[in-house]
């Protein structure tokens, strides 16, 4: 097994390193010269040449990127053009909240995806079947953003039932920061308020983005159990006398995940996108309200930074959903051994 | 044509795009108040929806059914160039990196895998921004990202076709690698390429009205369904027609485009016709 997780991170460097390439090349089409851009408008010609010098914009292509790779991997983003402040300072900052919240809409989408994919499978052809497939389809058609204004009209200022916007009262008060994660520094403070108020916060933006995870998963769940009820092992365990439910639980649901799984993985890209429509409407201080800031201040280097630090988590994400997939059908593992 | 029609789930989804299609084609005709697209009429602003007006009326008085319809056009003007342009640069490229082996096919699939490496809206807004914001960059910007899809389809098919006892044949009696890849492996890998096609219009026109509801595509007045979404969020509780219908509009579209994504899927791929 740890031979397998160590050959499949190896997998991902290639295309991590193409994605740093990748920035590079883009911060480099950059309209205008950079150097001019951080001395800012009243410099000198010498002080534009102390800051080419400086950031070592004066030397080669090939040795820049090198210096930009050697950067990136100790987590030198530089400073924010609009904030003056280090971006991967700000990153850290912002990186939990959309964890949280990414996480949220994840686990949602899967506790309500599989059940779902599963019963239709069962009642394959019924009514429950019919309804399951419009709504994977209709789910995955729904803009984000649009549903989260809906949502807010409704639960939020119509029927004033949850939280606007934000991530907790503010007249609560934060806790002390130690992990980000408001779940867990809200209970490791002791403050069951402020843990409850941080619930009803995410309630809203977690249901909008998991809605179509929730498509997505019930669509895969649903074709991998129809595929595995159709093999000689589950023939054999009805003709045995297993009663439905047992069947299902026991032996197709295993079967039948392994799909699912791969489609959890590729789900969290879906996710991140989701995240920047759902925390623009939510005003959920994360990643994606900090692009769009960027994009907004045309502050480049965090952007770029973004763009590093979720392609890295949705590495890290691949990896571990492989790791996952392995452990539930060995087969996988062996496979290219 | 005739097997897809014999869907219902199919045909509803063809049906929605043709009706878009039409809506389209003939939007200034449709429209009750075309000039509504830039028009501005303040003193009949934020009006709910009435025989008048069925929709209702915008911040600035204007029509929002005309406006709708006037945005079909946008939004499939759009979504065809993207995919298109995608279309492009995807299909060559997995043509070539499926038929040969060697550097240079290993090249196209690595790049193409840096590209899936990325969220694709996070890598649209990265490439929307370092260029000017607009309708246009965010539409190059999209097609940027939407390539390597189309790369990884058509890799898949041309490796499964290239061992394929036809193609061995015509190696056989000396029809050149282009030969074959145009006339016959391109034909083979249609289905698998329509189908990608299908659900990218749908999932562009989504991506589209996202980028103009952050304000990095299509710029005001014009009567993009996203932006009119943005521009309704001033104005709730109280205007609650205003996000409605253009979000509406958006739904019904996306939806057909993956209804048909879907009957087209099922019949491309025999092995999931079976499990309907």
């Amino acid at each position: 097994m740890l031979r397998y997780l160590l050959r499949r991170l190896a997998l991902s460097l290639p295309a991590l390193l193409g994605l740093v390439l990748l920035t590079f090349v883009l911060s480099r089409v950059v309209p205008g010269d950079p150097a001019a851009a951080l001395a800012g408008d009243a410099a000198t010609p010498a002080q534009i040449a102390e800051i080419r010098a400086q950031y070592g914009l004066d030397r080669p292509l090939a040795e820049q990127a090198l210096i930009h790779l050697k950067q990136v991997v100790q987590g030198d983003f530089g400073r924010s053009i609009f904030s003056g402040r280090p971006v991967a300072e700000e990153i850290l900052q912002r990186l939990p909240a959309t964890l949280e919240l990414t996480f949220a809409a994840l686990l949602l989408a899967t506790l309500i995806g599989i059940p779902l994919g599963l019963i239709a499978a069962m009642n394959h052809n019924g009514l429950i079947d019919h309804l399951v497939r419009l709504m994977s389809v209709g789910g995955l058609a729904i803009a984000s953003f649009w549903l989260a204004i809906m949502l807010q009209l409704v639960f939020s200022m119509e029927l004033d039932i949850l939280p606007l916007r934000g991530r907790l009262d503010v007249a609560l008060g934060s806790p002390p920061r130690l992990t980000g994660f408001l779940m867990l520094d809200t209970l490791l403070a002791g403050r069951l308020d402020m843990f409850l108020s941080a619930c009803r916060h995410l309630v809203l933006p977690a249901v909008t983005l998991a809605l179509p995870g929730i498509a997505t998963i019930a669509r895969f769940t649903r074709s991998g159990v129809l595929e595995t009820l159709q093999k000689d092992f589950v023939l054999y365990a009805r003709a045995a006398g297993y009663g439905r439910v047992r069947l299902a639980a026991i032996y197709v649901l295993r079967n039948a995940v392994t799909v699912t799984v791969t489609q959890i993985g590729l789900l969290f890209g879906a996710l991140i996108s989701g995240a920047v429509a759902v925390e623009a409407v939510f005003d959920w201080p994360g990643l994606g309200t900090y692009a769009v800031q960027a994009i907004l201040a045309a502050d480049y280097k965090a952007l770029l930074a973004v763009t590093l630090v979720v392609g890295v988590v949705y590495a890290v994400v691949n990896v571990l959903v492989d790791l996952a997939q392995a452990l539930i059908d060995p087969r996988i593992a062996g496979a290219g051994r | 044509m005739r097997r897809l029609l014999r869907d219902p789930v199919a045909t509803l989804g063809f049906g929605l795009i043709l009706l878009a299609v039409f809506v389209a084609l003939f939007a200034p005709w449709l429209a009750p108040y075309p000039d509504d697209a830039f028009d501005s009429h303040l003193l009949q602003r934020l009006r709910p929806p009435s025989a008048e007006f069925p929709f209702g009326t915008d911040n600035l008085g204007r029509d929002i059914l005309s406006r709708v319809i006037l945005g079909t056009r946008d939004a499939l003007t759009v979504a065809l160039a993207v995919v298109g342009a995608a279309m492009l640069i995807g299909v060559p490229v997995g043509l070539v990196a499926g038929w040969r082996e060697g550097w240079l096919a290993e090249l196209l699939m690595r790049v193409t895998d840096v590209f899936l490496a990325v969220p694709q809206l996070i890598l649209a807004l990265a490439l929307g921004q370092l260029m000017a914001p607009g309708i246009g960059t965010a539409m190059l910007a999209l097609a940027l990202t939407y390539w390597p899809f189309f790369a990884r389809t058509v890799f898949a098919e041309t490796r499964r076709l290239r061992g394929a006892l036809f193609v061995d044949a015509l190696a056989g009696i000396g029809a050149s690698p282009a030969r074959i890849l145009l006339l016959h492996v391109l034909p083979n890998a249609a289905p698998a390429i329509l189908v990608r096609a299908t659900i990218g219009m749908g999932f562009t026109i989504l991506t589209a009205a996202l980028l103009g509801f952050l304000g990095v595509g299509a710029a005001p007045p014009s009567p993009d369904w996203g932006l009119m979404v943005s521009e309704a969020r001033q104005h709730l509780p109280e205007a609650w027609w205003f996000p409605t219908f253009p979000g509406l509009a958006i739904f019904l579209l996306v939806l057909g485009f993956n209804l048909l994504g879907d009957g087209l899927r099922d019949l491309a791929d025999p092995r999931l016709r079976r499990s309907r």
